[in-house]
């Protein structure tokens, strides 16, 4: 869906990014993860325009993106800015209703996406009619995710979405994130330089530094065959959660000593991660969990869950 | 009626057209300037945030424009524009351009960088981006700009009645001339007030909030346009000549209030700066003029002085003026000074002042090779028992006579002197005497009588039959007020007179001020 091929950016003597590659497919949600000043937003504005590169090239579509008006590409990639960007002049509603207005909707369809937004992003009506000033963080991060999406682009840029947030708020925010019908559907480049963030919500991550990228891949690439000492040191602080994070239930499957039984009770999808199923027996009390695979269901108990993990780490280690 | 002074209320009622006249005159040329500053210094402004190499030549240059004094500015402006209402305008406008222009710029640079590229990532472009997002919010700090300027505008205003463009400042001026404090409050206090209210509603403005701000800003130039209407309303009488009076001129019995009364003369008036009065004449912007006698300027531009047949002008013979207090201080002084006394007559203080004016030698030149040609001049003693401060009013001729008591004092005594020349009009001038911040000036009987005395009209009568009649009535009257001395007069009568172009004069077959009103009248 969209390609990027070996751009660069030169800021005079600085070379922000240095000839880049990396491919994203559609539907996928995709994190540049790195330190700070390594070229993230940079990659990000170039996708859009708000930078132009130095050199390489950009396709979405299979569509070299200088082949439109940069408000015409603009118009259909929604991105969400790192402080927001609301304009204050402006009430939520209008500042939602931006994008449309630059469409020409008719007014109808405007205010009935704006209000179908408004619930799927547990935003009380009556905020429409303030101004963005008056509303929280956590707030405004939402009203910005909102313009965003109101004309439906098929890709989404954002950066440090919820950077600005404090841990509570911000894994709140990620469970609605994740559980989002609207985001599901997009093609999705994520920046952030929060580990945990980029575990919890990329299908895929870039690890970059200086410019370049060190290494693409899922979660799990990362975590268990890291490309070198550099990746290994930027995950290790974390490691053990990010582990639990990457690994998926229908990974130790196998794993697990149970017989499968017919499904019956309620039990956890096996896309769920290992976190969340071993956070199950912290809140619920019962001694073991069950997990659903196509129509088949295992039933777990936490230690069995943690021997079958310990043994899928092995298994990728050696590979 | 003159025996109780009048009040400031009796005044403004008694003028209350005239007020109303220059009252809207003043918010016209304010609001016109302001008007034609924004159309320039807005878009300036802008293109200067798109081309920041040129902020800094631009913001430089119009804070050069704005460190001009005004009345050099109205001055230069005359050979380009002449006079009246379009130097003043474009000198106004020239000052409003700075505040303006800057604040825009600052407004529009100020604006978030991160909600400016909202906008562009969002897919507006960048005219878009100018009119929805970066002027809007610019809007209070442009706001604050535009107030600046406006109260700049009503104080700069004032000015233009210099150069014939109406206003305030005929009062302010015409009081200052006459020294009439009533006159000069009549047009300081509304121009003050106007400075205030403008400055108070823009400030209310620029709290709004965005909402209302929108409205507002639409509001706006349908409100400028019709405030800079107020300029073209007054100005509904025309005529066959067109006079430029001096705003003293305007405001005494032996003026403009003489010749309506006496004369019955009615002409169509506009007020002028003595500065560039005889200028404008002479290209025929102005027909009449209300000038001096011993003008130079009136032999430079080829003028001709109506001759005064039913006497309202009195003699102005011109004579210093001491405080009996310094010539105790300074024995040997009166004697000097008289040295000068039926020294200088008409057509000699003409030629004189027509070197300064219009040969533009220095009055200290013109002044030493006079008293060498008379076998006056002394070198200097370099003295030093005392200091001799000389006051002038600020004109030629003025100058001409200081620097000559200058070195006569110098030449003749032991004393040293100290000249502050260029004590604006006679009110100024006469304060500094009675306040002892000068021992002498020279003085003109009929400006002692009517601006000083304000004697009235049945004294002024009286005493006008003869210059020497004039002169001991305002000598005995200063002595007995105000303790000041009428030394000998000098010789020459530079007394008010109307002009013409001695061609245009010649050609109507106007000799007098009697056929000049037999002219207008006939049609
Ligand atoms: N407009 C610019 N002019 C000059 N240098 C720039 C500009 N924008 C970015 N840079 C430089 O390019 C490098 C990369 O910047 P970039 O903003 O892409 O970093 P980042 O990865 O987004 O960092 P952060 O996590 O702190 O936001 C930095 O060294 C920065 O100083
Ligand atoms: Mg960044």
């Amino acid at each position: 869906m969209i390609k990027v091929d070996g751009i660069s950016k030169q800021f005079g003597k600085v070379k922000a990014v240095d000839a880049i590659s990396f491919e994203v497919q559609e539907q996928e949600n995709m994190i540049l993860l790195g330190t700070s000043g390594c070229g993230k937003t940079t990659t990000l504005k170039m996708i859009n325009r708000l930078i132009e590169p130095s050199g390489g090239k950009i396709f979405i579509n299979k569509k070299n993106i200088l082949d439109q008006p940069p408000e015409i590409l603009r118009r259909g990639i929604g991105y969400v800015l790192q402080n927001n960007g609301l304009f204050p002049h402006y009430t939520v509603a209008e500042n939602i209703a931006l994008v449309p207005q630059l469409l020409k909707w008719d007014k109808k369809k405007t205010e009935g996406r704006t209000a179908e937004l408004m619930e799927k992003l547990h935003l009380d009506k009556s905020y429409l009619h303030v101004y963005p000033n008056e509303l929280s963080g956590g707030q405004q991060q939402r009203i910005g995710l909102a313009r965003a999406l109101v004309s439906d682009p098929p890709v989404l840029l954002m950066d440090e979405p919820f950077g600005a947030l404090d841990n509570v708020t911000r894994s709140n925010i990620h469970k609605e994130f994740k559980a989002l019908d609207e985001l599901k559907r997009k093609t999705i480049i994520m920046v952030t330089h929060d580990v945990q963030e980029a575990f919890e919500l990329g299908d895929r991550i870039c690890l970059m530094d200086k410019g370049r990228i060190i290494q693409s891949g899922t979660p799990a690439e990362l975590l268990f065959s890291p490309a070198n000492k550099f990746v290994e040191d930027f995950l290790k602080d974390q490691r053990l959660q990010l582990e639990f994070k990457a690994v998926k239930l229908v990974d130790v499957w196998e794993l697990l000593p149970n017989p499968p039984k017919k499904a019956k009770t309620p039990a956890l999808p096996a896309g769920t991660d290992l976190w969340t199923a071993l956070e199950s027996f912290k809140f619920g009390k019962a001694e073991t969990v069950n997990i659903q695979k196509d129509d088949e269901v295992k039933a777990a108990t936490f230690e069995e869950l943690m021997a079958a993990f310990y043994q899928y780490k092995n298994k990728q280690g050696h590979e | 009626m003159n025996e109780h002074q009048q009040t400031l209320f009796e005044f403004m009622g008694q003028q209350a057209d005239k007020l109303a006249v220059q009252t809207l005159q003043h918010i016209g040329l304010t609001f016109i300037s302001l008007f034609i500053a924004a159309l320039i210094g807005l878009p300036l402004g802008i293109f200067i945030t798109r081309k920041v190499k040129l902020s800094g030549p631009v913001l430089g240059v119009a804070g050069i424009l704005q460190t001009i004094p005004s009345i050099a500015l109205l001055g230069f402006m005359i050979p380009v524009l002449g006079i009246g209402a379009k130097p003043a305008i474009v000198a106004l406008l020239l000052y409003a351009l700075l505040p303006i222009i800057r604040n825009t710029y600052t407004g529009i640079t100020g604006v978030d960088a991160a909600v400016k590229e909202a906008a562009v990532a969002m897919g507006m472009n960048k005219w878009q981006v100018l009119f929805k997002v970066e002027l809007p919010l610019a809007m209070p700090v442009i706001l604050a700009g535009i107030r600046t300027a406006t109260v700049i505008n009503v104080g700069v205003a004032t000015l233009a009645s210099y150069i014939a463009a109406g206003g305030l400042g005929e009062f302010i001026f015409g009081g200052i001339s006459l020294n009439n404090t009533n006159m000069i409050l009549a047009g300081a206090i509304p121009a003050a007030l106007l400075a205030i209210i403008f400055d108070f509603l823009l400030s209310r403005v620029q709290k709004l909030n965005f909402k209302k701000i929108k409205k507002t800003t639409y509001a706006m130039p349908v409100l400028l346009v019709l405030l800079s209407s107020f300029y073209f309303i007054p100005s509904a009488y025309g005529g066959r000549l067109t006079a430029g009076f001096t705003p003293e001129f305007m405001g005494r019995q032996d003026g403009n209030l003489g010749l309506e009364s006496k004369y019955g003369l009615k002409i169509h008036t506009i007020v002028i700066s003595d500065a560039v009065m005889y200028k404008a004449a002479f290209e025929k912007q102005l027909d009449v003029i209300s000038g001096y006698s011993t003008d130079g300027r009136l032999k430079a531009y080829d003028l001709v002085v109506l001759d005064d047949d039913k006497r309202i002008f009195p003699p102005y013979y011109a004579a210093p003026i001491i405080r009996e207090e310094s010539l105790k201080k300074y024995p040997g002084l009166e004697k000097t000074l008289n040295l000068l006394s039926g020294k200088i007559n008409d057509s000699v203080m003409t030629d004189l002042n027509y070197r300064t004016d219009y040969l533009h030698q220095t009055p200290e030149r013109v002044a030493k090779d006079f008293l060498v040609a008379n076998k006056l001049f002394k070198p200097s003693r370099e003295g030093s028992t005392g200091i001799i401060r000389i006051g002038s009013k600020i004109f030629g001729e003025q100058y001409i006579l200081a620097n000559m008591y200058s070195m006569l004092i110098k030449g003749n005594t032991n004393y040293d002197v100290s000249t502050k020349t260029g004590l604006g009009g006679t009110k100024i001038c006469f304060d500094a005497l009675t306040n002892d911040q000068i021992d002498f000036y020279p003085e003109y009987t009929g400006t002692g009588l009517l601006a000083i005395l304000q004697a009235s009209p049945k004294t002024v009568n009286e005493v006008t039959k003869s210059k020497d009649s004039t002169y001991n009535y305002v000598q005995q009257e200063f002595e007995k007020r105000y303790q000041v001395k009428w030394l000998k007069p000098i010789g020459f009568n530079n007394a008010y007179a109307l002009m013409m172009r001695k061609e245009q004069a010649k050609r109507l077959n106007i000799k007098t001020i009697s056929n000049l009103k037999r002219y207008l009248n006939s049609k």
